[in-house]
């Protein structure tokens, strides 16, 4: 059994999908951990644990990051934003029913991180053709379905977002 | 896998973390961006006793001119690189490097600094600030020196870098008006180590090159120079014959070890094939 002498405890203060927290953590706790353990946010997944496979991706103040790779102690007084926020964006939600729309999964352990990436592809790269959608999402591993109905989905919310479906009053439309 | 149990304090000052590095020695690590040290602890790979997070230290970041070079603040991250008007305009070799690190999640936190620490012969940054002649900015509590890219990079994750020093920037000379920047790298996947990698600058000047320096990436324990291939490239004309004799020059030079996939002679191929590309693309009207 551990003592705080043995495994060092500090004190973080975090936004997590709009709620501010403060919790103690173990100082070698990793951010996925914290929202998995401490937060009981269960949608960000760990498949290797050391950065390769993308499961874990969360965003920090808006950018994506790899969750295994940061540690909660660095998450503070920063903001997190998890696959299960619940507020999600028009292209949350778009990405979402393209990913069920164009069967993107099987298993499902990789779709948290490759919406999270892919969401930030289309908020960042509006013009991406399929090339550039397969190099941007070549950060994140699927075992399951090959990728094509994943690029294909991505995809497909680009072509959405290019035919006028996010600009605002659009959004009832759709 | 999980971390072992360590101690983590965020730094205040520089001054903070000298003061921390003399008490605490090789029981400490250094975080920058994390994205290398993260890993290696999790992997339980390294098992220190105390983390200095060094991200809340402004004055080690930024992109700047300043007193004729290009200073890139240690904690500059990846991305921010690859997105700098500055870097793109003074130092374009990195601009062309950045988007090979690899994926943006990890662009996003990747520091400059920790990469240049660190000294992966993998990596593309220790190659560019190589192939650039760019200079090491280290301070300790003594004060701040300088080294060259030249002396820097010593061997295996080896660096001048002593331990009670922290590297604070590096300075880049600006490109000038004839001068070529080209980067290239050969991986079996977007993102993943290189194979082989180059960086290379030259002058160019009537399809003759000058100041030619070409420094490569996974081909040995560090950022290597090819000195003989360079001095027969700079030596006249680019004919068909000087690149055989220059291919040949470089074949000699190299001895890079196999990895997992690639034998010693294929790593040499890759390189020559790397070098040839590079002459090219310096010496076309286009870059």
């Amino acid at each position: 059994m551990s003592t705080p002498i043995d495994n060092p405890i500090t004190r973080i203060r975090v936004e997590v999908n709009g709620s501010t927290l403060t919790r103690d953590v173990e100082c070698r706790k990793h951010l996925v951990d914290f929202l998995r353990e401490d937060c009981g946010l269960k949608g960000s997944h760990l498949g290797c644990e050391h950065g390769v496979c993308g499961a874990c991706t969360v965003r920090m103040d808006g950018q994506i990051v790899r969750g295994c790779l940061v540690l909660a102690a660095q998450a503070d007084g920063h903001r997190i934003e998890t696959v299960e926020t619940p507020t999600p964006s028009p292209r949350l939600k778009a990405l979402q029913d393209a990913f069920i729309e164009h069967n993107a999964l099987q298993c499902g352990y990789c779709t948290p991180g490759m919406l999270m990436a892919a969401l930030d592809l289309v908020e960042r790269r509006p013009e991406a053709n399929r090339e550039q959608v397969r190099e941007w999402m070549s950060g994140n591993y699927c075992r399951c379905t090959g990728y094509q109905a994943i690029v294909d989905a991505v995809c497909s919310v680009l072509d959405q977002q290019r035919a006028g479906r996010f600009v605002a009053g659009a959004a009832e439309a759709a | 896998m999980k971390s072992p149990a360590f101690d983590y304090i965020r730094a205040t000052s520089p001054q903070h973390v000298f003061e921390l590095l003399a008490r605490h020695g090789d029981a400490m690590r250094v975080l920058a961006g994390g994205q290398t040290l993260l890993a290696t602890l999790n992997m339980r790979l390294s098992s220190p006793e105390l983390v200095v997070d060094i991200g809340a230290l402004d004055s080690l970041r930024g992109i700047a001119v300043q007193g004729g070079s290009l200073r890139i603040g240690a904690l500059t991250r990846h991305v921010e690189i690859e997105e700098s008007p500055l870097v793109a305009q003074h130092a374009p070799l990195l601009a062309m490097a950045a988007p090979h690190i690899a994926h943006r999640a990890i662009r996003n936190l990747g520091t400059i600094g920790g990469t240049l620490a660190y000294a992966d012969p993998a990596a593309e940054w220790p190659a560019c600030v190589l192939a650039l002649g760019g200079t090491l900015v280290l301070q300790s509590s003594g004060g701040e020196r300088r080294v060259a890219a030249d002396d820097y990079f010593l061997g295996l994750y080896s660096t001048a870098r002593q331990d009670d020093e922290l590297l604070a920037a590096v300075e880049l000379p600006l490109i000038v008006a004839d001068e070529r920047h080209h980067f290239d790298e050969l991986a079996r996947r977007h993102g993943d180590y290189a194979v082989a990698g180059l960086a290379a600058r030259a002058r160019v000047a009537g399809g003759v090159l000058s100041g030619l320096r070409l420094a490569f990436l996974s081909l040995g324990d560090r950022p290597l120079r090819a000195p003989a291939a360079e001095a027969v490239l700079m030596a006249g004309p680019l004919t068909d014959a000087r690149l055989a004799e220059a291919d040949a020059a470089l074949r000699a030079e190299l001895d890079p070890f196999a990895d997992l996939t690639h034998s010693a002679a294929a790593k040499k191929q890759l390189a020559a094939t790397l070098m040839r590309r590079a002459v090219k693309a310096l010496t076309s009207e286009t870059t």
